[in-house]
């Protein structure tokens, strides 16, 4: 039954990825204009346009262009760097490393601030301890990424001298960015720690543990823990997919030369199938995390198999 | 309304609009312009001359916060407005018709929420080429959406009541229905979701234009100011302090008037926070 209807959303993520794969070709045609023209300027030789023109299957129809792309995808061929005419998979390949290693970091960071201060809020719920708590939650959340970076660097590189600015070769160099992607994590996820906490605690099981005589601290872990883990896990899984999402921005801001510093680089070089190439890997990442939060919910809380 | 001020969250989110308020007030009696190149004053300090200083350009500073604040929230009122009216256009629409008008909508959406929001306006503005007008079409492509399935939602609920029936069965035309019967009962989930927009839209214009691909020099922009800020970090830090303050305070304003308005209104569901920039 359960694998069942694991598989049944396993599959139901194959037309999402393939809409994806459909939006990111279209992009291309999104350029005003002629690509051709954009990249090489109106002075270009017939030539030189002609070849460039193939080497982005504009000379084919529309039709051909897309299954082109598409049996591209599938086969392991996204497509070459125009700059160097490297296969986009092994430039993203090179990079990929470094947004694991950061994105791991601060989703490792998010996690230990988030159920603490997440728990200590709903346990004074309503207190003082739990205005300060969803108070830095909400700084967290309201604070963007390409300021925090700066500011931290600002007081921990410039001033204070302790850390690296910016790149990934010196011991440490991971801190700073790590703590600027994992903020807005740890606020969402302690927020919903919060929540869920509280509300597995006014729940009918939790009032009969307690009238059954089940003391403070195991009814706070035990029981109501694991009920209120459910939602938390199913949003850090969302999380998974987020995260690549704001690390363009992250990487962008300290130099740390992984897929997202990748993606702006390709922008600002008008690389146009390297953008398409990193924008879909991040996008079925993004999928894929989602699809796990689906599946972890419905393996961890049977109520949920119903849907 | 006298009510909702004496909540904490509307109190502190008051004190937080005080900034930009001040920023705007104070660069209006001013009245330096923030593209006056002067080459006497880069870089300077705080003056009475220039308030905030100077940047690498001797353009005043004062002024160029109060066009980004501006600009800030020109483009999230525009965004937001746009998104509004095409996501619950199509939301209602698809929530009324059911059938394949709905599962053609929707799948739409779920392509569009199948990508790290603030990366879809990313890839979306770098091909479209740099400008507000553009950076205005992407941020309306990726914010369309939450407003959709919100309405939808909605509609799908309130398609069963009586009093929707009633309309049906007196003859109400369809667009009549929509606005004069479903619009009103959808309002206040569809009120939240739009502060919380308008917080993730300011955040997406000031991230876009920190990558550079949104508002173009010389015209100011919160986040090209922390951008050009940065790189001077060492010489001048003020620089890429205050941009980041003033935007910091609106967005937590809108904020914590969005969650002032879910308490209110007593809104519960998935409506997002801010993105994740």
């Amino acid at each position: 039954m359960l694998m069942r209807l694991i598989l049944y959303r396993l599959l139901q993520a194959i037309p999402t990825l393939l809409g994806v794969a459909t939006l990111v070709f279209l992009m291309l045609h999104l350029v005003p204009g002629d690509p051709v023209d954009a990249l090489l300027g109106e002075m270009a030789l017939p030539a030189d346009r002609e070849a460039l023109r193939h080497a982005l299957h504009l000379d084919a129809p529309l039709w051909t262009q897309y299954l082109q792309f598409m049996a591209g995808l599938v086969s392991g061929d996204w497509g070459q760097s125009l700059i160097d005419q490297r296969p986009v998979l092994s430039l993203i390949a090179e990079r990929l490393p470094a947004t694991v290693r950061l994105a791991g970091a601060s989703l490792l960071l998010a996690v230990l601030l988030a159920f603490p201060l997440g728990f200590w809020a709903a346990r004074h719920a309503g207190k003082r301890q739990d205005m300060t708590a969803m108070g830095f939650s909400l700084l967290g959340v309201s604070i963007p990424n390409f300021w925090l970076g700066p500011m931290l660097m600002l007081l921990f590189s410039v001033l204070l001298g302790w850390l690296p600015v910016s790149g990934m070769d010196q011991p440490g160099s991971i801190i700073l960015p790590a703590i600027t992607l994992g903020t807005a994590l740890a606020a969402v996820l302690s927020r919903m720690a919060r929540s869920s906490w509280l509300e597995a605690m006014s729940s009918d099981a939790i009032r009969t543990a307690r009238a059954m005589g089940v003391g403070d601290t195991m009814l706070w872990w035990r029981h109501a823990g694991r009920m209120a883990a459910i939602p938390v896990l199913t949003m850090f899984a969302l999380q998974l997919g987020a995260v690549l999402g704001g690390a363009v921005i992250t990487e962008t801001v300290f130099d740390w030369p992984g897929l997202g510093l990748l993606t702006i680089e390709a922008i600002q070089q008008r690389n146009y199938p390297l953008v398409q190439g990193c924008v879909l890997l991040i996008a079925s990442f993004y999928v894929l995390a989602n699809l796990t939060a689906d599946v972890l919910a419905m393996m961890l809380d049977p109520r949920q198999r119903r849907a | 309304m006298s009510q909702m001020f004496k909540r904490p969250a509307v109190k502190l989110a008051v004190l937080c609009l005080l900034l930009p308020l001040l920023v705007l007030l104070a660069a209006l009696l001013h009245g330096a312009d923030g593209h006056a190149v002067d080459l006497d004053a880069v870089l300077a300090g705080l003056s009475l001359a220039h308030p905030l200083g100077c940047d690498a350009l001797g353009r005043d500073v004062l002024a160029r916060l109060a066009e980004g604040l501006t600009l800030s929230l020109g483009v999230g009122l525009v965004v937001v407005g746009i998104g509004a009216f095409l996501g619950i256009g199509i939301g209602i629409t698809a929530g009324w018709f059911g059938g394949r008008v709905d599962s053609l909508l929707m799948r739409l959406a779920d392509i569009v929420l199948s990508f790290p929001g603030i990366l879809l306006a990313i890839a979306l503005a770098a091909m479209l080429g740099p400008g507000v007008d553009k950076l205005v079409l992407a941020l309306v492509a990726v914010g369309w959406v939450g407003f959709a399935r919100l309405s939808r939602a909605q509609v799908l609920s309130l398609k069963a009541t009586p009093f929707v029936d009633a309309a049906v069965a007196c003859g109400s035309g369809t667009v009549y229905i929509g606005i004069r019967h479903l619009l009103p009962n959808i309002a206040a989930p569809l009120l939240v979701e739009a502060s919380f927009g308008l917080a993730a839209v300011i955040i997406g214009e000031a991230g876009l234009s920190f990558l550079g691909i949104g508002v173009q020099p010389p015209d100011a922009s919160l986040g090209t100011m922390i951008r050009e800020g940065t790189s001077l970090m060492l010489v001048s830090p003020l620089l890429v302090v205050w941009p980041g303050v003033v935007l910091f305070m609106l967005v937590m304003a809108v904020n914590l008037l969005g969650d002032a308005l879910r308490d209110r209104l007593d809104v519960r569901g998935d409506v997002r926070g801010a993105g994740n920039a």
